[in-house]
């Protein structure tokens, strides 16, 4: 504790509420900046629920005038996009930012500025996004927010179908928070490759710093080709080109090819991150150390490139040849194999273990049979002739779904709970955190389970209301009934967290017994993180240090 | 607890990373690599469905005397880097600012062939589908060149304000890696642009 708490630049307690704003305006510190992400998400979260409740209500029974189906297409358009870019993003850089150089025993990241630039490209590009609420109109009076649906097909983005500006924030907010993303990753991977503390070499890193590296390689190949493809919209609209006007000779195909280069690669970046939050929380609550750690390396690097070559099977409707329909049908498909080993590992990392079913671990355990369907559903849309059956139906929506919520945020949600007492010193009120899991599980069972259903009977997503006696009816109910108890959720998270960081229990150090390099500094960590650099000789620092008598670098 | 880092410190004498400056540069090469090969299937997916004129192969002119200055400009950035860790800094003063010049020409040639191709063939990037890609392309790569032409002459200023120290040099290796890597994207515009597509 001592050596970790020197009073190098400890500030007086209580400062005016200006100068603290100001502090967390203009800081650098990786740990702040992180907080900021995760902070700055939370919001776009409430913004982006809002948004699905209203779709939900318009749903709950046919022939629904709640909302003009403009209003639809607007909400439908700004929740797929808020969630994406300035929900999930953030969430996946905030975890990355607090804790990658906390795991590697660094002071910061590598770039400390370039860090802090990105966080705020990032906040303009969210501003950006929901100024259009405002500012949309343009000089035509028409539209507001973007309804040009979260992957934008061409032509409804020309200037023909898109007139006003809504259309122009999209595309800029898309612009400007790619740079940002880009910016965190080139940081993360530059910090994880150039700032290990002497000792951990590549093969001792914590399994999250070896995820978080493959999710900074990832972002840095597939953000890219979108923040490109945001380039040659603003020429088509802005100079008059040509890129995606089919009537001048150009395809709107191609925007579909570049949107889902970015668009698949981009759901490994959200759930590899997962992954790491899994991969930490399994073995400190089974504990047991990883079960097969370079295959689950091997497995990540496997996924972050396959990933890379899946893109059409978003296209197999759009028509392809053949030829590429069976490349697409079989890359999606080889995916599984990498992300099966994963499951298996987590698994068999929690046989023969001795579990704790405290809120992480419980979080953890929902994300592995979630995600699991949620695989189980995305193998069956990889066969192409069934995606032309179900493709575009709410079958889709359930799917991604499954993986986006009851996989990526189940898991950040376990990691909430497993890191809030090193971020703030307290505990969490675990009465609460397993309700919050409770409501959370039950509403989203019914709503994404229950929404295959309509999806199999025929029901198109981003449809505005539908006709009575379809067999559609009962299923739109249950699902929107799921969304109020995942709303309660999420207010109990919050709520507890606000609780329990004014009135929690003073939480120690290390309250897990966890074994890596983060627990071993103080609650919350000084903004120079170690006093003095540690130095390691295993992938469970901690667990030597505990256990001199039996120390895991014996065995490694 | 309180002795973790000492009873953690395994003796690791020699611990050397890769330096912070070329990893970062490398993932940002990286970047941009995927952003130009976007623009690069663009413009070879779309060579020959212009719907109208002007054609690419009745207007086009490879710059063959600009493409020497810029691919030879990588030569004279390398040499002065090695100068400046030799602690010449008189030499690599030489070699920088004809880097300069060499970038500074090409950029020169390519604002002159959009001169001739805006006002004498009357090709815009509204005209038809060539134009859109042609100075989407072209136009992408010179913003580059036009930004390391930037940091270039940062450096040049630091030069002449005599703030420049031979221990500078792992820095401005990290530039000439950009600037290596601009010249490459030229190599593969060059062959897109004035050999594939004419």
């Amino acid at each position: 504790m001592s050596t970790n708490t020197i009073a190098l630049t400890d500030f007086p307690a209580s400062r005016p509420f200006p100068l603290r704003l100001h502090e967390w305006v203009t800081t650098v510190d990786h740990k702040r900046l992180g907080l900021l992400y995760i902070l700055f998400a939370m919001v776009f979260l409430v913004a982006g629920g809002i948004e699905a409740t209203i779709m939900r209500l318009q749903l709950i029974r046919p022939q629904n005038n709640m909302v003009s189906p403009q209003v639809f297409n607007r909400m439908f358009t700004m929740h797929g996009t808020t969630m994406i870019f300035f929900v999930a993003m953030p969430l996946v850089f905030g975890f990355a930012n607090y804790l990658v150089p906390l795991m590697i025993g660094a002071r910061d990241m590598a770039f400390p500025r370039l860090n802090a630039f990105s966080f705020w490209m990032t906040a303009l590009g969210g501003l950006f996004l929901y100024f259009s609420f405002l500012g949309g109109d343009g000089l035509y009076g028409a539209g507001s927010a973007p309804d040009v649906g979260w992957f934008a097909y061409a032509p409804l983005t020309s200037r023909t179908f898109s007139v006003g500006h809504s259309t122009d924030f999209w595309t800029l907010s898309l612009l400007v928070s790619g740079i940002g993303s880009v910016g965190t990753a080139i940081n993360i991977i530059t910090t994880i490759l150039s700032m290990r503390c002497p000792g951990m070499t590549l093969g001792k890193m914590p399994l999250l710093v070896w995820l978080n590296l493959t999710m900074g390689g990832l972002v840095v190949m597939a953000v890219s080709p979108l923040t490109a493809a945001q380039l040659m919209l603003l020429v088509d609209r802005y100079l008059g080109g040509h890129f995606f006007d089919a009537q001048a000779g150009g395809s709107a195909v191609i925007w579909m090819h570049f949107f889902w280069v970015f668009g698949h690669p981009e759901v490994y970046v959200l759930a590899i991150p997962a992954f790491a939050i899994a991969s930490e929380i399994i073995p400190v609550f089974s504990r047991k150390a990883i079960f097969g750690y370079p295959v689950m390396v091997l497995a990540t690097i496997a996924i972050g490139f396959i990933s890379m070559s899946v893109w059409a099977h978003h296209m197999f409707t759009v028509g392809m040849t053949s030829g590429a329909n069976i490349f697409f049908v079989l890359s999606t498909m080889a995916i599984a194999v990498p992300t099966g080993i994963k499951i298996f590992n987590w698994l068999a990392t929690m046989w023969g273990g001795k579990i704790r079913f405290a809120a992480p671990m419980l979080f953890c355990i929902a994300f592995l049979f979630q995600f699991l369907i949620a695989g189980l559903t995305g193998v069956t849309l990889a066969v192409a002739p069934f995606d032309w059956q179900l493709g575009n139906s709410y079958y889709v929506v359930a799917h991604f779904h499954y993986v986006i919520v009851g996989a990526i945020l189940f898991a950040i949600f376990g990691g909430f709970y497993y890191w809030f007492p090193k971020v703030t010193g307290k505990m969490y009120s675990e009465v609460l955190a397993k309700l919050q899991f409770w409501l959370f599980f039950i509403g989203f069972h019914l709503t994404f389970d229950f929404m295959h259903i309509p999806g199999m009977l025929g029901m198109p997503r981003r449809i505005y209301t539908y006709e009575p006696g379809r067999g559609w009816d009962v299923w739109n109910v249950i699902v929107t009934l799921g969304v109020f108890f995942q709303a309660a959720g999420v207010l109990l998270l919050a709520g507890n967290l606000i609780l329990s960081y004014f009135r929690g229990k003073a939480a120690g150090n290390d309250p897990w017994d966890a074994w890596t390099l983060e627990w071993s500094t103080s609650s919350p960590p000084p903004e120079y993180n170690y006093a003095l650099i540690p130095s390691v000789r295993s992938r469970r620092p901690l667990w030597d240090l505990k256990h001199p008598e039996d120390p895991d670098w014996r065995y490694e | 607890m309180s002795t973790l880092s000492v009873s953690l410190s395994g003796g690791n004498v020699d611990w050397r990373l890769p330096s912070r400056g070329l990893v970062g540069m490398y993932c940002l090469i990286a970047a941009e690599a995927a952003i130009f090969t976007i623009f690069v299937v663009a413009y070879l997916f779309y060579i020959g469905k212009s719907v109208s004129g002007p054609q690419p192969k009745d207007v086009l002119h490879a710059p063959i005397f600009y493409t020497i200055c810029l691919l030879s400009s990588s030569l004279t950035v390398h040499l002065a880097v090695r100068k400046l860790i030799a602690g010449n800094v008189a030499a690599f003063a030489r070699w920088w600012l004809l880097t300069i010049l060499l970038g500074g020409t090409f950029l020169y040639g390519t604002a002159r062939e959009w001169l001739h191709l805006i006002f004498d063939e009357g090709l815009t990037v509204s005209t038809n589908l060539f134009g859109t890609t042609y100075y989407s392309l072209v136009g992408l790569h010179a913003f580059h060149v036009t930004m390391g032409l930037l940091a270039l002459i940062i450096v040049a200023l630091f030069y002449f304000t005599a703030r420049l120290r031979p221990d500078h040099a792992e820095r401005l290796e990290v530039l000439s890696r950009y600037w290596h890597f601009v010249d490459a994207v030229w190599v593969v515009v060059f062959a897109v642009v004035y050999v594939i597509g004419v």
